[in-house]
């Protein structure tokens, strides 16, 4: 019984670790679908670049990991900004189509990339030593690295949680998801907090992909390897809120990792099937509204 | 449904004002394809390839550019055809007709049941499901290695001949025939549905779902019956690809084939029914021609190319190929 | 004895705390012209909604011809005779005007769902779209791009479709809305040339179109009815007065 009870403590460690992860990366994206109604398949490009900016960072040049994470920070979302203001903008309002071929498109384009300057291997991560080993907590010997990682999460989420719900950018960008028009005709510039969550919203999946680049490796593939994952996420949480991705993010490590742990070998097949009755229960997801 | 902008500035075929007598223009791509089966013999092989791709495209444009159910998932029905018609074969019977049937009926079912689940939700939820549905195949169909041969493949198919006359040998005179008579079949249905009042009522729920309801259509009832047909239509090609090859690769069911047909459907002109003969010729010819060689690059400007397209040019090749039309006419 | 057409007993709807529809009693006469005014945010289009079906109220009934409604589909009450044109234009842009108006005859005469003749051979369709459009001046823009027409004209199709479903309630969300006024008596005289059998209510803000058109007023504010008669009384109404009539309105 005891071995049991160690099971499954290790199997919700493990999975919390991972749902965290996936919450970090999926947030932005729930957040941009809810705001902008726009399909960004390509979110996890950015969590790829944020991994392999940071990696870079650390296995080229030395840089420690946590300034090495803000590097990656810092320049994905300088970047996507970038690619917001020139490409994004333009679909705003060109249909659902047109923004998943768009998508489609960047993810090739940065798979190929990312092949030719990295190669198809996934990238070496070497942890900080205070990542290394084990920490003892209650009496039980975890993982240092995945103890970080939830810390960290949490903290992150908390961060946000008390950006949106205090600061002025916060309640912009609560009513902009509400009713766009009405935010746009008492005054709120639309067009500024697209960008800038947007930029949230990717630089927080870089920190995602370079936190998590020991559990979802860093390779060219990535983006469409995780895609139904993080889809999968947004969808069961519910667009556009904070609280939904983390509550399905979690449900979606804990499980995943449990059935990977107990049931080999029908890999991923628990979870896709345990979302599809799920959203068949509620179609706009665990917190989203039904429009 | 979302109305896509890259599926209006495309003319539609169809509708209550439109004339549906077959125009002699759309006789010319059989007769070009039955030019190449006597001069251009050693091209048999890809051309069958072709064909089977593109009456995949036109099963996928039927939901996709006429319903407008966005949809990455389309693969699952190809691949449940290959893999049943190949299991069929390999186990049961190796007659291709019979195959044909049964993976249409065995496809058409699981899109029914599928489309019955996941077309009460829409948007990006429903992209997502159509990603997950085909991830639990390809799971399936890598892990069921005494049925389907796992990663390696399922061989040692052996089609009987085609009537007891016609064999299916490496030549590829009977597979061209076979896809191009397939092809026929399955363009045929596809263009009496879209000019049915059925096809005009799926223009309509693309168009503006909330009013189709509000002049009291059985909107959902319309969707699940298109995207069975639909799922039949791939499932018949798959078939073919299996009849064809005598063999069923997991890249049935991978997303490198879905994303590729996305792109042949793009380039060729979504919702316009021959964009789906056009694209899959212009892709697959130039991947023959050029992705042997630097397949890194290959995806990198198939990428790119799909960016220029949603940004400058949506209609895709028959879309341009209009513009210029319209050009001319106004000079 | 006058049959009632369309009828709500005690509607109401509530999102949370905010009450939308507060206790709704509302009649509407066989061949009625009947207008629905109030304020913006009075709950007009939210009735509306509830009536064809879009929202589902909180508590309540609506009747339609004696049959209660309350919990049909909306495509049942399409079917039973209940048909609307929606505020903005909710029409098929890319699509020729004879579509718009041929999808929902379809769909009436039960053609809809044929898969192999053509459409364009389903004769009673296509000349029952034409005659209907030619009745309301559009017979010359059948065959163009709906998106390619005028507002007005387009406005106009919108009241087509709802007619072509053979109604015999007809709600008209302010039909005149966005209608530049050179095109507008257009829809004013379509209006005056609806068959004296459908029962119509009209939700408008343009008063003019009100008073000439409507028999019966009913004002709605804050979600409850807050009063109903004929033009001339609520004209004179004090409390209409005061939260409405007395307001500047554009």
């Amino acid at each position: 019984m005891n071995a049991l009870f160690s099971q499954l403590v290790s199997v919700a460690f493990h999975g919390m670790a991972y749902g965290m992860i996936l919450y970090i990366i999926s947030v932005g994206l729930s957040v941009t679908m809810g705001l902008m109604g726009f399909a960004n398949l390509a979110h996890g490009v950015f969590a790829m670049a944020g991994g392999y900016v940071m990696l870079t960072m650390m296995n080229t040049y030395g840089v420690p990991f946590p300034l090495a994470l803000a590097i990656a920070f810092v320049a994905v979302a300088l970047g996507s900004m970038v690619l917001e203001r020139l490409l994004y903008a333009r679909l705003y309002s060109a249909g659902e189509l047109a923004q998943v071929l768009f998508t489609i498109g960047l993810i090739l384009m940065a798979i190929a990339v990312a092949r030719l300057i990295y190669g198809t291997l996934q990238q070496p991560v070497t942890l900080p030593s205070y990542m290394q080993g084990q920490i003892n907590l209650l009496g039980r010997d975890f993982p240092a690295y995945r103890v970080v990682v939830i810390i960290f999460s949490v903290l992150i989420a908390v961060l946000l949680w008390f950006g949106v719900e205090r600061t002025r950018w916060g309640a912009m960008l609560r009513a902009a998801v509400d009713n766009r028009s009405m935010a746009q005709s008492i005054g709120i510039d639309t067009k500024k907090l697209f960008t800038l969550t947007f930029a949230l919203g990717s630089g927080l999946a870089a920190i995602g992909g370079g936190m998590g680049a020991e559990l979802l490796s860093i390779q060219p593939t990535y983006p469409f390897e995780h895609l139904v994952f993080f889809l999968i996420v947004v969808s069961i949480g519910g667009m556009g809120t904070l609280k939904g991705p983390f509550v399905a993010a979690l449900l979606i490590g804990v499980t995943d990792t449990a059935c990977k742990y107990w049931l080999p070998q029908f890999g991923a097949f628990f979870i896709y099937a345990a979302a599809i009755a799920l959203l068949l229960w509620r179609p706009a997801g665990l917190f989203g509204r039904t429009t | 449904m979302a109305t896509p902008s890259i599926v209006a500035i495309t003319a539609h075929a169809g509708g209550y004002g439109a004339d549906a007598r077959i125009k002699w223009t759309e006789w010319l791509p059989w007769i070009a394809a039955i030019a190449v089966y006597f001069f251009a013999p050693s091209y048999l092989p890809l051309g069958s390839y072709i064909l089977i791709l593109i009456l995949f495209a036109l099963s996928l444009d039927l939901i996709l550019g006429y319903a407008g159910i966005i949809t990455l998932g389309h693969t699952a029905y190809f691949g449940l055809g290959a893999y049943v018609a190949g299991i069929l074969a390999k186990f049961g019977t190796a007659d291709p007709l019979i195959g044909l049937v049964v993976a249409a009926v065995a496809a058409g079912v699981f899109g029914l049941i599928t489309g019955a689940i996941i077309l009460r939700t829409h948007g990006l939820t429903l992209l997502m499901l159509t990603l997950a549905i085909t991830s639990i195949c390809y799971e399936i169909a890598n892990k069921a290695t005494d049925w389907t041969g796992g990663a390696d493949g399922l061989s040692g198919i052996s089609m009987n001949a085609l009537f007891g006359q016609f064999k299916f040998d490496m030549f590829g005179n009977t597979a061209y025939l076979y896809s191009l008579v397939l092809l026929f079949v399955g363009w045929w249905l596809i263009r009496r549905i879209i000019y049915s009042p059925f096809g005009a009522s799926l223009a309509g729920v693309r168009e503006n779902a909330v009013r189709m309801h509000a002049v009291g259509a059985p909107v959902y009832r319309r969707l699940v019956t298109v995207y069975g047909i639909s799922a039949a239509i791939a499932g018949v090609a798959g078939a073919a690809l299996t009849h064809t090859t005598q063999f069923v690769g997991l890249k049935v069911l991978g997303f490198e084939l879905s994303g590729d047909l996305l792109v042949m459907l793009i380039l060729g002109g979504v919702g316009r029914l021959y964009g789906a003969f056009i694209g899959p010729l212009i892709y697959l010819l130039a991947q023959d021609a050029l992705a042997k060689q630097y397949p890194e690059y290959w995806y990198f400007w198939i990428g790119a190319l799909l960016v220029v397209i949603v940004m400058f040019a949506p209609g895709g090749v028959l879309g341009l190929i209009d513009s210029i039309r319209a050009r001319f006419r106004k000079s | 004895m006058s049959t009632i057409a369309l009828q709500t007993s005690r509607l109401c709807k509530s999102f949370g705390a905010l009450t939308v529809a507060d206790n709704i009693e509302f009649r509407l006469e066989a061949g009625a012209r009947h207008a629905l005014i109030g304020p913006n945010g009075a709950g007009k289009t939210t009735f509306v909604n509830m009536l064809t079906g879009r929202i589902q109220p909180s508590s309540g009934s609506i009747t339609l011809g004696g049959v209660d409604i309350t919990r049909a589909a909306q495509g049942e009450r399409v079917k039973r005779g209940l048909g609307r044109t929606f505020q903005i234009n909710t029409l098929f842009r890319n699509l020729t005007v004879l579509d718009n108006v041929a999808l929902g005859i379809a769909e009436r005469v039960g053609v809809s769902a044929g898969m192999f003749r053509p459409a364009a051979a389903q004769r009673v369709v296509v000349d029952e779209s034409r005659a209907l459009l030619s009745s309301l001046g559009l017979a010359d823009d059948a065959d163009q791009q709906l998106a390619g027409l005028p507002y007005g004209k387009q406005r106009l199709v919108e009241i087509a479709i709802a007619l072509g479903l053979k109604p015999k309630v007809l709600l008209l969300d302010e039909p005149a809305a966005g209608v530049p006024s050179l095109e507008s008596h257009r829809i004013f005289e379509v209006l005056d040339g609806l068959p004296k059998e459908i029962a119509i209510l009209i939700i408008e803000h343009d008063m003019d179109l009100v008073f000439r058109f409507a028999q019966r007023i009913t004002v709605l504010a804050q979600g409850a009815v807050l009063a109903e008669g004929t033009p001339q009384q609520i004209r004179t109404d004090e409390r209409v007065r005061q939260v409405y009539l007395g307001e500047e309105h554009g």
